[in-house]
């Protein structure tokens, strides 16, 4: 296929994710924003929520060049319909639409319509429409058309190489999240030890487990109360929980390997080393390192393995 | 003049005629609110899988739906034959006369054709002198606007030769159709247009290079703020085709290559939908960001074919228009079925002289111009716009063609006022390549504006469905 449709396909499904993990991260802030203080006891770290968003996505310096305080209107505004940022979901819909009209060629017409439907919805509405119908209604909204996408793109798609850089789109901006979010609670929320177990560090990491969307997965697999180190372990290590990084890898590994071939290597080895720390890796490994540092690393390798993505397949150099 | 006019439902006695009964019959079983409904429905839908077009002028990126009407223009199965014959001798004749001006401009040199009317036109390229092409096929795809003035009376209005487009609206337009109203399709027999895509397909695979056995075509797009680009991707969807814009390609070797996932994939047959002046830097327009540099080298080589042929502007401005009748004569040797417009030429004294003295009863319009831009209707037009065209001839004559005001049929549309005749022409589509292939049909514009007589979707026109029945 064509360079240039594989770049415009890969970026369509990554801000795809993006707003959907926008939606998830700015769903997990505002049920935070709803916890009674008095859950809290003296001395405990608490961040303010409503500054989560920012951090995680890195956006904060954006925002306080618009914004001087932090409130939740002000915050939603950003990062759901603020069309200078180019990471609010409202970017995200239209950036993934418009990656797809340039590719109407290549994908089913019924992607196109979910696409492009999604989007119309999306610029009709405005904050005080979202906060009117309810704002987790909102963001239900933004996950399922999310979910619809995928499935539509699943259920339609020729499985050739525009479906595999679809997919690479998917799972590389997925991991990429779920190492920003799990990075961002341990810096902001890992409570001192004796706080291990309270009520505070359960909602924490209970809303954490929330916003990717495996609490019940927790429970199913540990039984047991939620600890940074089996959050840990379940978002990095468990290839059984589909947002985790091993999960990630394990698609990205595969679709690289069905991509590579003698001239385009790089990429499939990258990621082969990538998924092979995860594979054989465990968790006692992790926080050695610290949780923090490793995730750092993850990232940095991530975008490593990004940059080789676009020079072998995206944009290509022949010259 | 509205006395004269025929209504393709109603004739010019206001009985309807046979093949539109049926449809008669159902619409007086419908009430107006399910046609509103079934509109409304048509517009959502229209939007939803973003069938739009771009307006020039407006906007940046600016998307508008052309206006769908959902009351299907009929024609008789007779009246498509004929149509069909007139079309393939029109464009067969043309393919002749573009070999002939690009090799021994027989037609020039037996006195039929003025030389400076070839030679000296800006749509005349050199660089195709003595090429030969695949078939001897310059136009592979055509668009023939035609009008209808009477039962079985058609004119041909203008041919399309460089990069016609419409048809994706054609295709989408019966889609729409037989989605809204199935039941119609079930109560009269429709001869279908959906094999379109494939026998574009077939016909571009046909005029491959010499000796490339399974020949990769490609669709090139100016990209994604042409106005038509909608149609590139739908076309090239259709077609399972890439859709590649300039930066996509590159030659080498007098080769043209696409940029792969995979490496460097050789191309063999180039649907451009980029003009001439486009397609290549190094010849054409220096500051082309479209084209693809070195890409007429392969041309010439032999090692590419582009649908439509460099240079096939010359057959389509309106002084060439003229000639076509005379083209049929001297290389089929056969008499014109289909009829041209009289036409004026003003940079003949006489004709200017004629044409100035009878601007209220005449359309004008420029040599090169298209899309219902630059052109003066005599009867609609006030005074004032008269005189300033008028203006505008005699600064500049050669620059327009006139021709009579003709009474355009109308055809039952479906306006805020409920049912009433609009005006209509109607493009079908040629294919020329092994052989030539009409779908029945074409695209059919209809002017939404009581009265007026342009149809053109920047203008404020819509389209409809054409239906040619089967008997």
């Amino acid at each position: 296929m064509l360079s240039r449709s594989a770049n415009d396909l890969f970026w369509m499904s990554r801000h795809m994710e993006r707003a959907e993990n926008t939606a998830r991260i700015l769903d997990v802030t505002y049920r935070m924003a709803l916890l009674p203080y008095r859950v809290m006891e003296a001395g405990e770290k608490w961040a303010e929520p409503w500054a989560l968003p920012l951090v995680i996505t890195g956006l904060a310096k954006e925002y306080y060049a618009k914004h001087t305080e932090l409130t939740a209107q002000k915050v939603m505004q950003f990062m759901v319909f603020d069309p200078a940022n180019p990471s609010s979901i409202f970017s995200s819909l239209q950036l993934a639409r418009e990656n797809a009209r340039g590719q109407r060629g290549s994908i089913t017409s019924e992607m196109w319509e979910s696409l492009n439907a999604t989007w119309l919805e999306m610029r009709s509405l405005t904050y005080s429409m979202v906060d009117a119908r309810g704002i987790s209604n909102f963001f239900d909204w933004v996950k399922n058309r999310s979910h619809l996408f995928r499935g539509v793109t699943f259920g339609t798609m020729l499985r050739d190489e525009v479906y595999s850089f679809i997919r690479l789109g998917t799972f590389l901006e997925r991991a990429d999240n779920t190492a920003r979010i799990l990075d961002v609670k341990y810096h902001t929320l890992l409570p001192s030890i004796d706080e291990v177990g309270g009520a505070v560090d359960y909602y924490q990491w209970g809303s954490l487990l929330r916003s990717v969307g495996t609490f019940e997965a927790y429970r199913k697999i540990y039984r047991d109360v939620i600890t940074p180190f089996r959050v840990g372990e379940l978002l990095i290590l468990r290839q059984d929980v589909p947002r985790s990084l091993h999960a990630c890898m394990n698609d990205i590994y595969e679709i690289l390997q069905s991509l590579s071939d003698s001239e385009r290597l790089e990429p499939e080895r990258l990621a082969g080393e990538m998924h092979a720390q995860l594979h054989y890796g465990r968790s006692e490994q992790v926080f050695e390192l610290g949780l923090h540092e490793y995730l750092m690393r993850f990232l940095d390798k991530i975008d490593a393995l990004s940059t080789e993505i676009n020079k072998h397949f995206l944009v290509p150099d022949y010259s | 003049m509205a006395a004269n006019v025929y209504d393709e439902m109603r004739g010019m006695d206001g009985s309807v005629l046979p093949h539109y009964q049926s449809y008669q019959a159902w619409l007086e079983a419908n009430p107006p609110e399910r046609l509103v409904q079934k509109r409304n429905e048509a517009e959502v839908m229209f939007h939803r899988l973003g069938i739009t077009f771009a307006v020039y002028g407006e906007e940046a990126g600016g998307e508008r739906l052309i206006p769908f009407d959902i009351i299907p223009r009929i024609l008789p199965a007779t009246d498509w034959q004929k149509l069909e014959r007139g079309l393939a001798q029109r464009v067969k004749a043309i393919n002749l006369f573009l070999h002939d001006v690009y090799h021994d401009q027989t037609m020039i040199k037996e006195g039929l054709m003025p030389a400076a009317k070839v030679l000296e036109n800006t749509q005349y390229r050199p660089i195709m002198q003595g090429l030969s092409v695949p078939g001897n096929t310059y136009a592979h795809i055509t668009g023939v606007d035609i009008v209808c003035t009477g039962p079985g009376e058609f004119y041909v209005l203008e041919d399309n030769l460089r990069v016609p487009s419409g048809v994706s609206y054609m295709l989408e337009n019966r889609k729409m159709m037989m989605r809204l109203f199935p039941e119609l399709f079930s109560r009269q027999a429709v001869q279908p247009i959906e094999h379109y895509p494939d026998i574009l397909l077939e016909t571009l695979r046909g005029v491959a290079p010499l000796g490339v056995a399974d020949p990769v075509v490609a669709l090139l797009t100016p990209g994604a703020f042409n106005s038509a680009y909608f149609e590139h991707t739908f076309l090239a969807q259709q077609m399972g085709i890439e859709l590649v814009e300039g930066q996509d390609l590159m030659v080498r070797d007098d080769t043209v290559y696409m940029r792969t996932t995979k490496g460097p994939k050789r191309v063999d047959v180039i649907y451009r939908r980029v003009d001439d002046d486009f397609l290549d830097p190094q010849v054409f327009r220096k500051d082309s960001m479209l084209g693809v540099p070195g890409l007429m080298k392969a041309y010439r080589a032999g090692r590419v074919t582009l649908a439509n042929a460099v240079g096939t502007g010359i057959a389509d401005d309106k002084s060439m228009y003229i000639h076509v009748p005379d083209m049929i004569k001297f290389f089929l040797n056969e008499e014109p079925i289909l009829k041209n417009v009289p036409t004026w030429e003003l940079s003949k004294k006489d004709d200017l002289n004629h044409v100035l003295n009878h601007l209220p009863e005449l359309v004008v319009k420029e040599v090169h111009g298209s899309g219902g831009y630059g052109m003066l209707v005599g009867p609609t037009a006030t005074a004032s716009q008269r005189a300033e065209f008028r203006d505008r001839i005699i600064a500049d004559p050669g620059k327009y063609i006139a021709q009579p005001t003709l009474a355009l049929s109308t055809c039952p549309t479906f306006v805020e006022s409920g049912v009433a005749p609009r005006h209509v022409d109607l493009r079908p589509f040629v294919l020329s390549g092994k052989e030539i292939r009409i779908v029945p049909g074409g695209l059919t514009r209809v002017a939404l504006k009581e009265g007026s007589l342009v149809v053109n979707s920047s203008q404020g026109g819509g389209t409809k469905d054409t239906w040619v029945l089967e008997s």
